[in-house]
C-alpha cells in the first residue's frame, strides 16, 4: 500500500489530503468536500495542472495576451506546451475566451485568451 | 583633421563639471570626459550632499579649509544661475557631554579665525530653540547659519548641462586609459580605442585620480577609498530637522549626521571606513545598527521603521595627506591635479573650478572671456513642488505635466522625458535627475513606466535599458529565448 | 482648472475600487473613480494566474478574467472611470469633500464628492525598506515588478534566482519563473512557517523541487554589474547565526516580503492610522474619523483572497450610498481589541443591535483553534472553531453584536 501527504490546491482552503492507495483503490482523508477526493485521485495517478502564461501579439508595438488552459494539464506534456506559447504569436484584436491553440501537444488541450493585454 | 581641444577634463564629478562650466565663460574649447554613461555617477552621486560651515578646517592652515570658505560662499550666485535644490538650512554640532564643549569651543574659534559669517557658541536652551527635533540630553553646541543642505547630482547634471549650453563637450563612456604627449597636445585614448586631444589636461577622476595621473606621467599617489553608509528616510519620518545635525568631530571624521535633505527626505549617516576597494559599494548591517544608535541619541524620532534604503559611497582620500591635491603638475606638462577631493569637496566646488582656471592659466592657458552672451540653463518645475493653478498651466503647454508617473516622490511624465532628453538615459540617470523611483516604494511601481519611457525617447528596447552604466541591464533577456 | 461633482468619488481602480464603484453606481449613484494609471483592473491584471473568485463568482478564474468582470460590473452600472489620474489631496473637512487629481487627459481637476471611498491598494516592502546590507546592482526586483516584467511584457529578469519572503506573490512568481525558464535556487522564509497559502507551496514550490528554507534571512546581496550572490544564515533564537551563513549563487532576488496599505494621502488629510494594519481606524460601516471617508481593500488591511476584498468593497459602498443619501450610521460606540493569537481585528469599533463583520489575522500557526469573542466581564459573546488557524489566511466573522463596551478577540487552543 502507498501513502501519499497532498494539500489540495482546488481552493484556497489548501486541505492536507492523506491518501492511501492499494491497487486501483485509492482512499482519502483530510477533505473539506468532494473536489478534494477528485483531486486526491488525480493527483495520485495521472497529476494535472492548469496553466497560465502570455503570448506575444503580432503587432507593432510589445503587446503579451494572458492565456489558460481551459483544463488541467498532465503536468509531463508542460513543457512542450509552454515551448509552444512562447513561441507562437497572435494576431489582434483578441478577446477574453478566444481560443488560440488546440490539441497541443495531446489532443485534450486548449488554450484560450483571458484579457486583451491592453 | 579632428579638433585640439584646449581643455580636456577627466572624471565628470562635482570637480570636472564645475571647471567645465567655468571654462565654457571663456573663449577656449573644452571638452568633458566621463567613463560613465552620465555625469555624477561617482563620488559625487554618493555622499551627505552638506554645504559645510566653514569651521572644522583652518583656512589658513589647509587648503581645503580655504576653499570650503570660498565655496560655500559661491553657492548663492551657483543656485541663481542653475536648476539645484539647495538650501542654506544652518549647520548645528551637538555636544552631549559637558566634556566635548571643549571642542566645540575650539571649533568655534576655528570659525571665527575662517570669518564664518554668523557662527554662533550655544548653551543647550538656544541649542533646543534652533532645532526642537534634538533630544532634550543636547547640553550646548555651535551654530553655523551659513551652512546648508545640497542635492549633489542635480547640481552635477545642471553643471554640465550648462556647461553644454555654453560649448563644452561632453563625452561619455570614455574611460582614460591613454595619453601621449605630442610636445602640443595630449592625445588621449578611451579603453574602447577612442582619441581625443587636448592641449591642457585636467585630472578631476575622484577615486581613480591616481590612476589617470599614472596614465599621464604625473606625480605618483596612491587615492585610498574611504566608504561612508547612509540611509535613507521617509520623506514623512518625524525626524526630519530643520538644521542639519552633527555630532562633536574626532580627529577621523565628522561623525554621524541627521540631514534633512535638500530634496525633502532625511539622511543619517555617514560612516568612514577605509576599505582599499574602490568599487565597494556594499553596506552592511553592523553599520547600520551603530548609524541608527548614534543617530537616535542626537534626534529621537530616527526610527527603523521609516528606512527606505541605504546606499555607501567612497571618499577619494589621498593615502598619506588628508588635504587636496590642486596643483600644476610638476611631473606631466600641461596637467593639472585636482586630486583627493574628499569632504569637504563638495562645498569647495565652486571655489575648486575657479582655482583650477587660475591653474589653466598659470600653465600657459590664456582665458578670455566670451563676446557672445553666457546662455543659462531653463529651470525645469518639479510638478511636487507647484501649486495646482501652475500645475494646471503646465497641463496647457503638455498633458505630460499632470501625469503623475511616480507616485511616492510626485514626478510628471513630462519631467522624465525632459530628464531623458537631457541625456540622462538609465534607470539610475532618471531617478537622480528627477526623484522619480526615490520614494518609498523604490521604484517598484514605477520602473517599468520609466523604462517605457527611456525606451520611447531613445528607441533603445526595454530589454537593453540599464540601471547604470556600471550596474547592467536591468532585464537578462525576453520569454522563449528571442533575443535581446 | 475643472470641476467635477459625483456622489461618490472611490479612489483607486483595482479589485476594491472597482466593485466598490459598481455597487454604488447600481444603487443610482453618480460615481467617479479615479485611476491612476492607464488601465483599470490594479495588480489583478499582471496576476495572470488562476484562482481567484472561488468565493465570489465560484469559478476560478485568473486575474485578468476578475478584473474584467469587475470592470464590466462598474462599467454597466454606469460608474465613471478617469484613468491616467492621480488624486493629490483631500479635503475632508465639510460635507462635500473636495480631491484634488492630476489628471493626463483633463489637466487639475477639483471633484467635489459628498462620500469618498479609499481603495489605493497596497505596496510591497522592498529591499531598501528593511535595509539588507549589500550591493545595489542589477538584478535585485520585488517579486510584483518581475511579475509585471514578465506578465506584461515578456521581459526575464534574470537567469537564476533567489526569493525572499514566501508570500503568495513570491511562491507564484517561483513558478512564473519556472515555466519561464529562470531557475529558482530557493525561496527563504524569515518565519518558521511560510506566509502563503498552502495550495501555493503545493503547486509553486514542490511541483518544480524548490526548497523552502524556513527560518532563514537574507544577509547581504552581492556582485558588481549585476547580482553574483547573496548570502543566507539560518535564525537561532531570532538571531542570523553568521557561522551557518552560505552563499547562494544567483543573477536575481526577489523580495516578497510583505504588502503595505498606501496610507500616505490619508494620512495627509488626517485620518488615523492603525499602527499594527497601516490602515484607517475604522468603524463598522467602515468609515474612517473623518466622517463622510470611507475606506476598503488593501489600503484597508492586506487581504489574502481578492474575494474579501471584493465582499468589504461591497459593504464600504452600502455605507456611501447610505451616507451621499443622506442617512447617517448609529454610533459605533463598542471598541474592538485583538487579544491573545490575534495581530489584529478590523474594524476597530463595532455597532450594537445589528450585524457586524470582521476581519482578523492571527499571530501564529494554530492546529485547531477557538475563535472567541468576550466582554470586558468575560461574557463569551461569540464563538467559532476552527480548523487551521494560520497568519496568512484571513479569518472572518460575522454576528449580530449586543451591547458592550468592549469586545476582545482571542484565538484559543482546544
Amino acid at each position: 500500500m502507498e501513502k501519499f501527504k497532498k494539500i489540495c490546491i482546488n481552493c484556497p482552503a489548501g486541505c492536507h489530503l492523506e491518501i492511501e492507495k492499494e491497487g486501483d483503490a485509492i482512499t482519502v482523508r483530510g477533505n473539506s468536500c468532494p473536489r478534494g477526493i477528485a483531486y486526491a485521485r488525480q493527483e495520485v495517478t495521472d497529476p494535472r495542472r492548469v496553466v497560465t502564461a502570455v503570448v506575444a501579439a503580432d503587432a507593432p508595438e510589445r503587446l503579451f495576451i494572458p492565456v489558460k488552459t481551459t483544463a488541467p494539464v498532465p503536468m509531463a506534456e508542460i513543457p512542450e506546451l509552454l515551448k509552444k506559447l512562447f513561441s507562437m504569436r497572435v494576431a489582434l484584436p483578441v478577446h477574453p475566451g478566444d481560443v488560440l491553440l488546440k490539441d497541443h501537444p495531446s489532443t485534450e488541450i486548449t488554450v484560450v485568451a483571458t484579457g486583451t493585454g491592453k | 583633421m579632428s579638433i585640439i581641444y584646449d581643455a580636456a577634463i577627466i572624471g565628470g564629478g562635482v570637480c570636472g563639471a564645475a571647471a567645465a562650466y567655468r571654462l565654457s565663460r571663456y573663449d577656449v574649447k573644452t571638452i568633458l570626459l566621463e567613463k560613465e554613461s552620465d555625469v555624477s555617477f561617482g563620488v559625487s552621486k554618493a555622499n551627505s550632499g552638506i554645504v559645510h560651515g566653514g569651521f572644522h578646517y583652518s583656512a589658513q592652515r589647509t587648503l581645503k579649509g580655504r576653499l570650503e570658505i570660498r565655496g560655500n560662499l559661491m553657492y548663492d550666485q551657483w543656485h541663481q544661475e542653475l536648476d539645484f535644490a539647495f538650501k542654506r538650512c544652518g549647520i548645528l554640532i551637538a555636544a552631549f557631554k559637558p566634556e566635548q564643549m571643549e571642542e566645540i569651543r575650539r571649533l568655534y574659534e576655528q570659525g571665527v579665525e575662517n570669518n564664518v559669517p554668523g557662527i554662533e557658541l550655544c548653551t543647550r536652551e538656544r541649542m533646543l530653540a534652533l532645532e526642537p527635533k534634538l533630544s532634550e540630553t543636547v547640553c550646548g553646541g555651535l551654530h553655523a547659519p551659513g551652512g546648508g543642505v545640497v542635492e549633489p547630482y542635480s547640481l552635477v547634471f545642471s553643471l554640465a548641462e550648462a556647461a553644454q549650453l555654453n560649448g563644452v563637450e561632453l563625452k561619455t563612456r570614455f574611460k582614460t586609459v591613454s595619453a601621449v604627449n605630442t610636445g602640443d597636445y595630449w592625445e588621449i585614448g578611451s579603453e574602447s580605442g577612442e582619441k581625443v586631444q587636448a592641449r591642457y589636461v585636467i585630472n578631476a577622476a575622484g577615486l581613480f585620480a591616481d590612476e589617470v595621473s599614472k596614465v599621464f606621467g604625473g606625480e605618483e599617489f596612491v587615492i585610498s577609498p574611504r566608504k561612508g553608509e547612509e540611509y535613507l528616510l521617509d520623506r514623512l519620518s518625524p525626524a526630519r530637522p530643520e538644521k542639519v545635525i552633527f555630532p562633536v568631530p574626532d580627529e577621523h571624521t565628522k561623525g554621524v549626521l541627521v540631514i534633512p535633505t535638500a530634496g525633502g527626505t532625511t539622511m543619517i549617516g555617514p560612516t568612514a571606513q577605509i576599505t582599499g576597494d574602490k568599487t565597494d559599494n556594499a553596506t552592511t548591517d553592523l553599520n547600520k545598527k551603530s548609524i541608527f544608535a548614534l543617530a537616535k541619541n542626537m534626534v529621537s524620532g530616527v526610527s527603523e521603521k521609516d528606512l527606505i534604503t541605504s546606499f555607501s559611497g567612497s571618499r577619494p582620500v589621498i593615502e598619506g595627506k588628508e588635504d587636496f591635491l590642486i596643483q600644476i603638475s610638476d611631473k606631466a606638462p600641461r596637467f593639472i591635479q585636482c586630486a583627493g577631493i574628499q569632504s569637504p569637496g563638495l562645498t569647495s566646488a565652486p571655489a575648486i573650478a575657479e582655482l583650477l582656471c587660475q591653474l589653466l592659466q598659470e600653465a600657459g592657458l590664456f582665458l578670455q572671456e566670451k563676446t557672445t552672451p553666457f546662455i543659462l540653463p531653463e529651470k525645469v518645475p518639479a510638478i511636487r513642488e507647484v501649486t495646482a493653478e501652475e500645475a494646471d498651466k503646465l497641463f496647457q503647454k503638455d498633458p505630460a505635466w499632470t501625469h503623475i508617473i511616480c507616485r511616492c516622490e510626485k514626478v510628471s511624465e513630462a519631467e522624465i522625458r525632459l530628464a531623458i532628453r537631457k541625456g540622462h538615459t538609465t534607470l539610475d540617470g532618471v531617478k537622480l535627475a528627477t526623484r522619480a523611483g526615490m520614494g518609498r516604494c523604490q521604484s517598484g511601481f514605477c520602473s517599468l513606466e520609466i523604462m517605457k519611457l527611456i525606451a520611447e525617447e531613445t528607441g533603445t528596447p526595454l530589454a537593453e535599458i540599464i540601471k547604470r552604466e556600471s550596474a547592467g541591464t536591468i532585464v537578462t533577456g525576453c520569454l522563449g529565448g528571442e533575443k535581446k | 482648472m475643472k470641476t467635477r461633482t459625483a456622489d461618490i468619488a472611490v479612489i483607486g481602480g483595482g479589485a476594491a475600487g472597482l466593485t466598490a464603484a459598481a455597487r454604488c453606481a447600481a444603487a443610482g449613484k453618480k460615481t467617479l473613480l479615479i485611476e491612476r494609471l492607464s488601465r483599470p483592473g490594479g495588480v489583478l491584471q499582471q496576476c495572470i494566474h488562476s484562482g481567484f473568485g472561488i468565493h465570489r463568482f465560484n469559478e476560478e478564474l485568473t486575474g485578468p478574467e476578475y478584473a474584467h468582470r469587475v470592470l464590466t460590473q462598474a462599467e454597466e452600472a454606469g460608474a465613471e472611470i478617469l484613468l491616467n489620474a492621480t488624486v493629490m489631496q483631500i479635503d475632508g473637512t465639510g460635507e462635500v469633500k473636495t480631491l484634488t487629481v492630476y489628471s493626463r487627459d483633463e489637466g487639475v481637476l477639483l471633484i467635489r464628492a459628498r462620500a469618498v471611498i479609499l481603495a489605493m491598494g497596497c505596496r510591497e516592502r522592498c529591499r531598501g525598506n528593511l535595509g539588507i546590507p549589500g550591493e545595489r546592482t542589477a538584478g535585485i526586483f520585488n517579486a510584483g515588478l518581475a511579475q509585471k516584467l514578465i506578465n506584461e511584457q515578456g521581459l526575464l529578469p534574470g537567469t537564476r534566482a533567489v526569493i525572499a519572503g514566501s508570500g503568495d506573490i513570491g511562491l507564484i512568481m517561483a513558478r512564473r519563473l519556472s515555466w519561464c525558464g529562470v531557475k529558482v535556487a530557493c525561496v527563504i522564509e524569515i518565519m518558521p512557517y511560510p506566509a502563503g497559502l498552502s495550495r501555493n507551496i503545493a503547486q509553486c514550490l514542490e511541483d518544480f523541487d524548490i526548497p523552502l528554507l524556513l527560518s532563514h534571512t537574507l544577509t547581504g546581496i552581492y556582485g558588481k554589474k549585476r547580482v553574483e550572490y547573496v548570502t543566507i544564515a539560518p535564525l537561532v533564537n531570532g538571531v542570523p547565526d553568521l557561522a551557518q551563513e552560505k552563499k547562494i549563487t544567483c543573477d536575481t532576488i526577489l523580495f516578497s516580503v510583505g504588502l503595505v496599505p498606501e496610507n500616505e494621502l490619508s494620512r495627509a488629510c488626517g485620518i488615523e492610522l492603525d499602527p499594527v494594519t497601516n490602515g484607517p481606524r475604522v468603524d463598522s460601516s467602515l468609515m474612517t474619523n473623518i466622517p463622510g471617508i470611507f475606506s476598503c481593500g488593501n489600503v484597508l488591511h492586506v487581504h489574502d483572497l481578492v474575494d474579501f476584498v471584493s465582499d468589504e468593497a461591497d459593504r464600504a459602498a452600502d455605507s456611501a450610498v447610505a451616507w451621499a443619501a443622506g442617512e447617517r450610521p448609529g454610533e459605533a460606540a463598542i471598541t474592538v481589541k485583538a487579544g491573545k493569537n490575534l495581530r489584529y481585528t478590523v474594524p476597530h469599533r463595532a455597532e450594537a443591535g445589528k450585524t457586524n463583520h470582521f476581519y482578523m489575522r492571527a499571530s501564529t500557526v494554530m492546529d485547531k483553534a477557538e475563535l472567541r469573542v468576550t466582554s470586558p466581564e468575560g461574557r463569551i459573546i461569540f464563538s467559532k472553531k476552527l480548523r487551521y488557524v494560520k497568519p496568512a489566511e484571513m479569518i472572518s466573522a460575522a454576528f449580530p453584536c449586543p451591547e458592550e463596551s468592549t469586545y476582545t478577540f482571542t484565538l484559543e487552543n482546544c
